[in-house]
């Protein structure tokens, strides 16, 4: 069985029609993950007998002619979102033998679909980084060219993915997680609307930017498996109601071209063009008019609200609850020692630039001022995405860069998320879709083209994403 | 503003150890990464500006959400320290002298 060439529609099709079993879909999972992980290291943890059982009972849903969209359907788990019962770290020291009491509402629903959950892939600690170079448990490497990063911090999802160890993945995206590890591995990857996923069992990192998402091979299968963890969930009070979603027939594009003057890589502005000219022969008009003013202060209002929710988020822990402890004489010397111990560098880090922003006499300077400008950047798009249906950029500036190019120098790394984060301080939702190659070394990597759309407006990113793919065959 | 920054008194705040090293490394990055988020004040965003977001504050009917006990045992699994159904702590009050 080649699974590298497997989608959820020919996976759902075969099993069906008893063609194959769950159980054997799992087992060829698992051997190219045998084969292949020690190198790429995407998952932390293989949930090998777990798996099997999982698959041996959607067998048996699908014997009883039950069987639903996802029945059978491996899927990787970010190591931030509890499944009950198994270890959840955040890749983090703090968190390393730490057993989630609580099934994520996401995992909840996907095991009533009856997918098989074949393991928790690799991230930075706690959702911090660019690059999954920040887990505590060592880096995960890109499948397309193993001297470089997969992106992060869903690095380890995206890897897995690309190099056929599971079909779909969930990750987690606060400010690009998501998108920018699928524009350097080469898949398909979809930050929802914040609200849209339940973040009930996501280990928070900045709960206000926060949102779960899919990974994998094609727009058709991040659509399946989005359809199958969005909805309300009472247990998250930021999440949307269950109202009609927009569906519309996309035919405009904008392109803010202000945004794209400097720090991008020549050929993967170009590729973007290529990609524009595709869509524009498909019948998309494509606008270059469009501005976002605010736009160039993303990545400052950024930098501040997230060090600000991230430090206040990481409080809980601290040794009393869960968790690593370390004992000392004191309460203060067991906080601080466990936390010492327990947080990697760019966690510490993040905490500390949180609490200088958050600490009285400079809350109006840093924090309310990002909190002002962040309005600003969410009133832009709404007014933009009122004139066009999508507004369209590449994922990243550059493709997949080295394992440790630039893991010294923080603000080097933040600037990797530039196309990324005014997403998530607008609440909307983007898609990253792979628009072909460059060539690094004489390695072609991957490159992303990102489709950022309204509010509830993922149907139109799908559509408009599909007609990305069609162009990639 | 940012020229001098108080990385010890943060971390104190923080409650995070750190060490000497990584303290002097902090000493730089920490004040670089200010000095460059500092740019959102050329915007002329004013902080008095209402926020328009479709986030409102959700509450549950009063009562009792759950059968008391049912979570406890899963719940103390994880906990460090615990002494029968408690968690144990080192101790917060100090006695003052007499």
């Amino acid at each position: 069985m080649d699974v590298a060439t497997l989608s959820i529609a020919k996976v759902r099709q075969a099993l069906d029609a008893k063609e194959y079993s769950a159980l054997e879909l799992t087992e060829a999972y698992l051997g190219v993950i045998g084969k292949k992980d020690n190198e790429i290291h995407a998952y932390l943890e293989v949930w090998g007998e777990a798996a099997r059982t999982e698959a041996r009972r959607a067998d048996e849903q699908i014997a009883r002619g039950d069987s639903k969209p996802l029945t059978g359907i491996p899927v990787a788990v970010k190591d931030n979102i509890l499944v009950e019962g198994r270890v959840a770290s955040a890749a983090s020291k703090i968190l390393e033998h730490y057993i989630a009491s609580y099934d994520a509402t996401v995992i909840k629903k996907l095991k009533e679909q009856g997918v098989v959950l074949i393991g928790r892939t690799n991230m930075d600690e706690f959702a911090l980084g660019v690059s999954t170079e920040y887990s505590a448990f060592g880096p995960t490497k890109n499948p397309h060219d193993h001297s470089r990063v997969p992106g992060g911090t869903s690095g380890g999802s995206t890897a897995a993915v690309a190099a056929a160890m599971t079909l779909v993945a969930l990750g987690s995206d606060t400010g690009g997680s998501i998108r920018q590890p699928s524009a350097f591995c080469g898949v398909v990857g979809l930050k929802p609307t914040y609200g849209a996923v339940s973040r009930y069992g996501l280990i928070a990192a900045a709960s206000s930017l926060d949102q779960i998402g899919p990974m994998g091979k094609t727009v058709a299968d991040v659509q399946t498996t989005f359809h199958a963890i969005q909805g309300h969930d009472k247990n998250d009070s930021t999440s949307l109601s269950d109202e009609l979603v927009e569906k519309k027939e996309p035919k405009i594009l904008g392109v803010p071209r202000n945004f794209l003057t400097k720090g991008i890589d020549a050929d993967v502005l170009a590729t973007f063009e290529k990609t524009l000219t595709l869509l524009q022969a498909k019948g998309y008009e494509i606008r270059d008019s469009i501005d976002l003013p605010s736009i160039h202060y993303a990545l400052a209002t950024y930098y501040i609200i997230n060090p600000a929710e991230v430090s206040t988020n990481l409080a809980r822990f601290d040794g009393i609850r869960y968790g690593l402890s370390v004992p000392a004489g004191s309460i203060e010397e067991v906080y601080a020692k466990t936390r010492g111990a327990g947080f990697g560098p760019e966690v510490r880090r993040r905490i500390l630039v949180g609490t200088f922003v958050l600490s009285a006499g400079y809350t109006d300077a840093y924090y309310r001022k990002a909190r002002a400008v962040r309005e600003s950047i969410r009133a832009d798009f709404v007014r933009v995405l009122n004139e066009v249906d999508a507004v369209v950029i590449p994922t990243t500036p550059t493709p997949a860069f080295k394992i440790g190019e630039k893991s010294q120098d923080p603000l080097a790394m933040y600037a990797a998320d530039i196309f990324t984060n005014p997403v998530n301080l607008a609440g909307i939702p983007a898609l990253s879709v792979p628009m072909g190659t460059v060539s690094r070394g004489g390695v072609e990597l991957p490159v992303g083209f990102q489709i950022i759309g309204r509010a509830r407006g993922e149907e139109v990113l799908f559509a408009i994403g599909e007609d990305v793919e069609k162009e990639q065959k | 503003m940012t020229d001098d920054v108080d990385v010890d008194g943060l971390a104190k705040l923080a409650r995070l150890q750190v060490s000497d090293a990584e303290l002097k490394e902090l000493k730089r990055d920490i004040p670089a990464i200010l000095k460059f988020v500092e740019t959102i004040n050329v915007s002329s965003a004013g902080v008095a500006q209402k926020e328009k977001t479709n986030i409102r504050n959700v509450m549950r009917e009063d009562g009792e959400p759950h059968e008391s006990g049912i979570y406890t045992e899963q719940l103390l699994a994880s906990v460090p320290r615990r002494e029968g159904n408690r968690v144990a702590v080192t101790q917060v009050l100090k006695k003052s002298g007499h």
